[in-house]
């Protein structure tokens, strides 16, 4: 396994333009009406998930709320079932059968997609629980906005997790609006990070637009958990470019600030900080774009192309019954 | 066999099954150092240890999360209520979380985790404390809902239950912790599977179909109205979900009369969903309409003779049972 503190720049940057651009593509095939449903964007976000992943083992757990295509693709799970699974068709990561707000992969450790707001904080120590109960040496990385840190699901987690000393980082990625609602009239607190501070949890405040700062970070709480398991918190600041929902036009806040963060581009900015080490090319650069736009387009024809899954078996996903469906 | 209580059969039940699969492990509010507030659990962290009998503070939603969220990586929780009605509190967890997973995940997450404690009204607890949540549960896909009456079958649901690998709901009864039956000797494997009826008694003249709580009464009613020629088959759900509507229909096919007992209200209760099913498949083999009682359609009041009068009893029975006799 590749200690990920070493896991290559250049291909961290080539995530964060994939995400970037699928998210593009996403929002253009939903206005196409190719993908029903809410659909929420990540785009302005891609440090948060890019760094984390990039900080953390492949086999470590992953778990999030609804803003998830990001952390699915960090996670390993290819574009095209990415957005089959926006298509609705049964080669999506969830077979169609989840959508935009539940992506799940199994297989790369991603635990969802959960879409009721701090209803996974709860599970998510719970996949924490079965590593200690275990004894395993994982992690769980669970994500979550500003607007969970008010629900009594999110509560009731952190104080679990302090209790039972349980291997987990609950990640805030605070990008400043549950909604339409600011955190300014949501949230009591100056800080988020204070929350933890009421459950005796660590906690610290990230620069989400920064990719190499949240890896840092994240590298290090982790490998403090690994030795000792103990709850950690992190309050990530971070930026949506776009409205909460595809249907949201953001009109709650101004122009100046959307720019303001846009002149702080996570992508941006790792990139000219490739540069200035020498360690990227512009023509670099358009390359990895270049595919970045080109796989995100294969996936759109891959998810056109694909067949639904047939209404007979409809009834296969409702019970398991040893077999699988 | 032998004479147990209803509590010792669960009892056996969690630690049957706690030392047979590693993956198992009980938790909830007072199951380990207070011993069960009902106790259930007596004895088990002595035996098990503190690892695998876990005590919660009061965060119904919180624990009930977690155990669903170890049931995706493969543990098999045995997650208890003090009350289902405290269950309310996590009714997220419990309703969409938990029978969501397989669907939403397409296939990729099962959950095999156990919700069990006492359900439906106990005595003089009044409103928050006396719900029959076996229909609110029974309406989601993907739940299970058993709804065990005897000690027997209160051991051998729970232990198919923890063994099932989709969420089951083990909806006990307060009233019938300390009532006694015949069971299997430890050293005999009791599995009793999930969607199974029983006739608890064999009649000809009418069935009763009846669950958890109403049982009791309708075996009493049952050997009451023997004197008066009636003679009723009682025929016991065990299961809400899924049902075993056959056993109903083969009950019926000899009687052609039916009363349903049930202990929910009557709104959307499961004797709606029952009387649906029997006009459906065997509309020609009713003699008289069907006859339902259940709680009245009021929220449960503290006084003794309200609360008398809200519920289900052996004289609403008899009544129901000669109305559809015409006797």
């Amino acid at each position: 396994m590749q200690p990920v503190e070493q896991r290559d720049e250049v291909d961290m940057l080539s995530l964060m333009l994939l995400i970037r651009r699928f998210e593009e593509r996403a929002s253009q095939q939903y206005q196409a009406q190719k993908i029903g449903g809410f659909c929420h964007l990540y785009i302005g976000q891609e440090a948060v998930v890019t760094g984390a992943v990039a900080a953390v083992r492949p086999d470590d757990y992953v778990i999030t709320a609804y803003r998830d295509h990001g952390h699915a693709l960090a996670r390993g799970t290819s574009a095209d079932a990415c957005m089959a699974e926006l298509f609705g068709k049964e080669t999506g990561c969830s077979r169609g059968l989840g959508g935009s707000m539940h992506f799940f992969d199994k297989q790369h450790h991603m635990y969802g997609g959960h879409a009721i707001v701090g209803a996974h904080v709860p599970l998510a120590v719970g996949l924490a629980f079965a590593i200690k109960y275990r004894g395993e040496n994982r992690v769980t990385l669970c994500f979550f906005g500003d607007g969970a840190i008010n629900q009594g699901s999110f509560h009731e987690a952190l104080n679990l997790a302090a209790l039972y000393k349980l291997p987990i980082i609950f990640i805030c990625e605070n990008n400043l609006f549950a909604m339409g609602t600011s955190v300014k009239r949501s949230t009591s607190l100056k800080q988020i990070v204070d929350r933890a501070e009421g459950y005796d949890i660590p906690g610290e405040i990230v620069d989400g637009m920064n990719f190499r700062e949240v890896r840092d970070k994240i590298a290090e709480v982790a490998d403090s958990i690994r030795k000792e398991p103990h709850p950690a918190f992190l309050e990530v600041r971070t930026y949506r470019y776009r409205g909460h929902s595809m249907s949201d036009p953001a009109s709650y806040r101004t122009k100046e600030e959307l720019e303001k963060y846009r002149l702080d581009d996570p992508v941006i900015r790792l990139r000219a900080q490739l540069t200035r080490e020498g360690r990227l090319t512009h023509e670099q650069f358009d390359q990895l774009d270049k595919r970045a736009k080109e796989t995100v387009l294969a996936a759109v024809k891959f998810a056109e192309e694909s067949p639904e899954l047939p209404v007979e078996k409809l009834h296969d996903y409702v019970y398991f019954n040893g077999a699988g469906p | 066999m032998r004479e147990i209580t209803y509590r010792q059969a669960l009892n056996e039940a969690l630690a049957e099954e706690l030392e047979r699969d590693p993956n198992v492990f009980l938790m909830g509010e007072e199951v380990a150092e207070y011993q069960g507030a009902y106790k259930v659990s007596a004895g088990l962290l002595q035996r098990f240890g503190p690892r695998r009998i876990i005590d919660t503070p009061i965060s119904e939603n919180g624990f009930a999360g977690l155990g669903i969220g170890a049931a995706m990586v493969g543990l098999r929780p045995i997650i208890e209520f003090m009350t289902f009605s405290f269950s309310l509190v996590a009714f997220d967890q419990v309703v969409n979380n938990a029978p969501n997973m397989f669907m939403m995940s397409g296939g990729q997450f099962n959950i095999p985790i156990t919700f069990r404690g006492p359900n439906g009204p106990a005595h003089q607890l009044a409103a928050t404390h006396s719900h029959a949540t076996e229909n609110f549960y029974a309406s989601v896909p993907g739940l299970k809902v058993c709804t065990p009456a005897t000690p027997r079958d209160a051991k051998g649901l729970l232990k198919t239950a923890v063994r099932d690998d989709n969420p089951v709901l083990v909806l006990e009864a307060e009233l019938l912790y300390s009532s006694k039956g015949m069971v299997e000797p430890p050293d005999e494997e009791l599995l009793i599977p999930l969607g199974k009826a029983e006739v608890k008694r064999e009649g000809s003249d009418v069935t009763v179909v009846c669950y958890a709580q109403t049982v009791a009464i309708a075996l009493k009613v049952a050997a009451q109205l023997e004197e008066e020629d009636i003679s009723a088959e009682i025929v016991d759900l065990r299961s809400i979900k899924p049902l075993d509507e056959n056993a109903i229909f083969d009950s019926i096919v000899k009687t052609h009369r039916v009363v349903i007992v049930e202990q929910d209200h009557p709104f959307c209760g499961v004797g709606a969903e029952v009387c649906y099913r029997i006009q459906k498949n065997i509309f020609d083999e009713l003699d008289a309409p069907i006859l339902r009682i259940s709680q009245e359609d009021v929220p449960m009041p503290y006084n003794e003779h309200l609360e008398h009068a809200v519920l289900p009893n052996a004289e609403k029975l008899v009544a129901a049972i000669k109305q559809v006799c015409y006797a």
